[in-house]
């Protein structure tokens, strides 16, 4: 039997977005990175802006981003996707320019960049992963890393003597002037990822109207390096990223 | 008959990139050079060809501007000095290896560290053996003129293109601040879109169904992958060796003596040489024009003639080590060097240089 | 014609404005020119100095250690520059606040009064254009038709007006100018 004899198009309730690649995706299941990037494609498809669309992917796991989202990329250096995107969407004013980045790229070595691009005010969208570790280094301390976590740099638990205290970046973002729409979701059940969805379709919508930078903070999940199973992982953040990281609009303006 | 006009280098600069078609300029204040930006701030070039200028957060942030604009096929540009161009090695390493165009110039202070701002030339490591890591190459441009300041630009986009990859234009505190008087050349419009899309077939321009997507990357992991792409990078260096070294000579046709100088030192050793010629000693000047492709060739076709050659230079020593792999040792190589910000006058390069041949 | 000039003074006293002038006076007459200043932290209140050669060639150095004409401007520059002069060259100088004069007998001194002079002109901003005066009385090397074609270019159109007065002060310059030492 073939898939089409399978599918009859009259009972089709779900097809993938052809904005998303047909590369077998490399994250780790229970990663957040992948019900992501799903929603950013289909945004994509469902706004007609493929052709339109630049994204800048990150150093971090979603480095490879690329692979799996069907549109022009550019892979920027570690932390730099805010500048990147600047030029870009101001020698391109008529395309959707977009930042992927995670916690360690924009708010650790890349802060510099995604405060001054922010205040700017650039007409970007910038989404934010924030897992609260490095992933693809082998879970190093994030400066998100909560209190007491356990990392590879933190193995005996972050301190805020030792190591300072988890930065709320986003916070800080929604201070900004040249922000628009500041926001932070979560993609961990079928609901908040529907969330997500309008808030990420929002931002683009934000950047077609040259309203200021749209910033989307999704509070995800890294399984792997949290150690933790997939169901683990998501209970787990749950119950101590979302009091650290609450969720809902910070700023909308 | 063509306009002059008494300008800086560094106002030459800017003005050259407004009239050859730049698309953005990016770039972050530090002295000596800060009056590319000022100048082109002044001029306002938005609201006449279009081109794109901003003052970024700090040279590290301005030169992965230039990586966004190479990114899209435009013709994007930044100038800073010394300690600014410290903080883009990270950029230049990774436009070089993702092979983008762009023009960066570097208007050369005395350091290390903060240093100086006074003339200097003691980033030509950094400019000519990397900076950055890895395996990478820059065509280096060294004018020693405002008129070569405006002209470079223009010849520095020429090659970046030709290239895909950067071009440094690697001046010093003399030549940017020297006002003299510049030619302009006829304006050359910005590259539209379209033609942006049709001639750079790799740029991110928005992918459209008649084409797979446009990936800009210096990543690959796959180390048979990574290794056929420095190979890739090597050609295109041994390429620029064998097409684009520029260089000047000044009475080298009977010469017994050649100095080696570049940017405002080759205008000081000029008059060295007639200083020289005044006493009948015979001495001549080489002038790279092109740091990195260096004038090997021309030195090897020199050196059968010569009883010493001499670099001159404002650094410790920096230049004299590729004038010494080129002459591999078949006469003596001198040098004359001073630090700190202190341009010698041409009487001084004189003793220097009768010092070392007696 | 080959002519290399030091001007050095105060920062503010319109050291580096009058190179200029004189620099695309030289262009206005299709001379070679170069302007190479003193630059950075001296700029704010400290000594300022730009070295200035017009030619009928093409010039090298950029930077001199002799030069054919010192025109100086406070009591630092002279000490500085009038060992510097070549033999049979010219030194101009303004006396306000020179306690040690020049003692070189191997080249021409003059002086000229620019501080008073510019005073009873009611404009202070004239101060450089009556010293260029002077030197051009001196040195004609440019005409007095070029250096205004050279002053419409390196002032802002927006005070052309004050080309006039400016002339005048060149011309009280070229008055006013006393020779100390003649050789």
């Amino acid at each position: 039997m073939d898939l089409k004899d399978i599918i009859k198009p009259e009972n089709r309730v779900y097809a993938k977005t052809p904005v998303l690649t047909e590369n077998v995706m490399h994250y780790c299941p229970g990663c957040s990175h992948g019900t992501v990037h799903k929603i950013i494609a289909e945004v994509i498809e469902e706004m007609g802006i493929q052709e339109k669309t630049i994204g800048i992917s990150p150093v971090g796991c979603s480095v490879f981003a690329y692979n799996y989202v069907d549109i022009d990329w550019q892979q920027a250096a570690h932390g730099r996707a805010p500048a990147v995107a600047t030029a870009t969407k101001r020698l391109f004013p008529d395309k959707y320019v977009f930042t992927y980045q995670g916690d360690g790229d924009l708010a650790s070595i890349g802060t510099a960049e995604i405060m001054h691009a922010c205040n700017r005010g650039e007409n970007i969208v910038v989404i934010f992963i924030n897992n609260a570790i490095y992933g693809m280094t082998g879970g190093q301390m994030a400066p998100t890393t909560l209190i007491g976590m356990k990392t590879s740099t933190s193995p005996y638990g972050r301190s805020e003597e030792l190591h300072g205290n988890p930065l709320k970046i986003t916070e800080l973002i929604a201070q900004l002037d040249g922000t628009c729409f500041v926001t932070r979701q979560s993609v961990q059940t079928a609901a908040a990822a529907r969330k997500t969805k309008r808030a990420i379709r929002k931002a683009f919508e934000n950047s077609g109207q040259s309203k200021g930078t749209s910033f989307v903070e999704v509070v995800s999940a890294c399984n792997s390096g949290w150690k933790l199973s997939p169901v683990k992982a998501n209970e787990w953040m749950v119950e101590n990223m979302f009091p650290q990281y609450p969720l809902g609009d910070i700023k909308d303006r | 008959m063509a306009e002059h006009i008494l300008m800086k280098g560094n106002e030459a600069i800017a003005i050259s990139a407004i009239r050859n078609g730049c698309d953005g300029y990016f770039g972050y204040p530090i002295t000596p050079q800060s009056e590319v930006m000022e100048t082109l701030m002044e001029e306002k070039p938005w609201e006449t060809t279009g081109m794109v200028v901003l003052q970024a957060e700090s040279e590290t942030s301005s030169i992965n501007m230039l990586y966004g604009g190479a990114s899209c096929g435009k013709k994007v540009m930044t100038s800073s000095s010394s300690p600014g161009l410290s903080l883009m090695c990270e950029g230049l390493s990774y436009l070089a290896g993702a092979e983008l165009p762009c023009v960066v110039v570097n208007v050369v202070r005395g350091g290390p560290g903060l240093g100086t701002i006074q003339p200097g030339q003691g980033d030509y490591f950094q400019a000519c053996k990397g900076g950055g890591h890895g395996d990478y190459k820059m065509v280096v441009l060294a004018p020693s003129s405002a008129q070569e300041m405006y002209d470079f630009v223009d010849l520095g986009f020429d090659l970046a293109f030709k290239y895909l990859n950067p071009v440094l234009i690697l001046a010093d505190g003399v030549v940017g601040q020297m006002m003299e008087k510049v030619e302009l050349k006829p304006m050359k419009p910005r590259w539209s879109d379209e033609f942006i899309k049709s001639t750079f077939k790799w740029a991110t321009t928005g992918k459209t169904p008649d084409r797979k997507q446009n990936v800009i990357t210096s990543l690959a992991l796959d180390a048979a992958v990574h290794e056929r792409l420095n190979h890739k990078l090597q050609l295109k260096y041994k390429q620029m060796q064998q097409e684009d070294v520029r260089f000047e000579t000044f009475m080298c046709d009977d010469a017994e003596h050649v100095i080696v100088a570049y940017g405002c030192m080759a205008r000081i050793c000029e008059n060295t040489v007639e200083l020289a010629r005044a006493e009948g000693i015979k001495l001549g000047l080489l002038r790279p024009i092109t740091l990195f492709p260096f004038p090997t060739e021309e030195i090897n076709r020199l050196v059968p003639q010569l009883k010493t050659m001499m670099s001159v230079e404002l650094s410790a020593g920096q230049m004299v080590e590729d004038v010494r792999l080129a002459v591999n040792g078949r006469v003596p190589v001198n040098f004359f060097g001073r630090l700190g910000g202190i341009v010698p006058s041409p009487e001084e390069v004189f003793e220097a240089f009768k010092k070392e041949i007696k | 014609m080959k002519e290399e000039i030091i001007i050095a003074g105060f920062g503010g006293q319109g050291v580096l404005s009058m190179g200029k002038i004189l620099a695309y006076s030289g262009i206005m007459q299709n001379q070679e020119v170069t302007w190479m200043p003193s630059y950075g932290p001296e700029m704010r209140g400290g000594t300022a100095n730009v070295t200035v050669i017009l030619s009928d060639k093409k010039i090298s150095s950029p930077i001199l250690s002799n030069f054919d004409t010192a025109i100086i401007l406070n009591q630092q520059s002279l000490d500085k520059f009038e060992s510097q002069v070549k033999s049979g060259g010219l030194l101009i100088y303004d006396p306000n606040g020179i306690t040690r004069h020049p003692v070189r007998k191997d080249i021409t001194v003059c002086t000229i009064d620019a501080v008073d002079i510019s005073a009873n002109l009611g404009n202070s901003k004239a101060y450089n254009m009556v010293v260029l005066g002077a030197f051009l009385k001196k040195k004609p090397i440019v005409t007095l038709e070029n250096v205004i074609k050279g002053l419409k270019k390196s002032i802002p159109e927006r005070h052309h007006s004050l080309i006039p007065m400016n002339e005048k002060a060149i011309s009280i310059g070229m008055e006013k100018v006393n020779d100390i030492n003649k050789i």
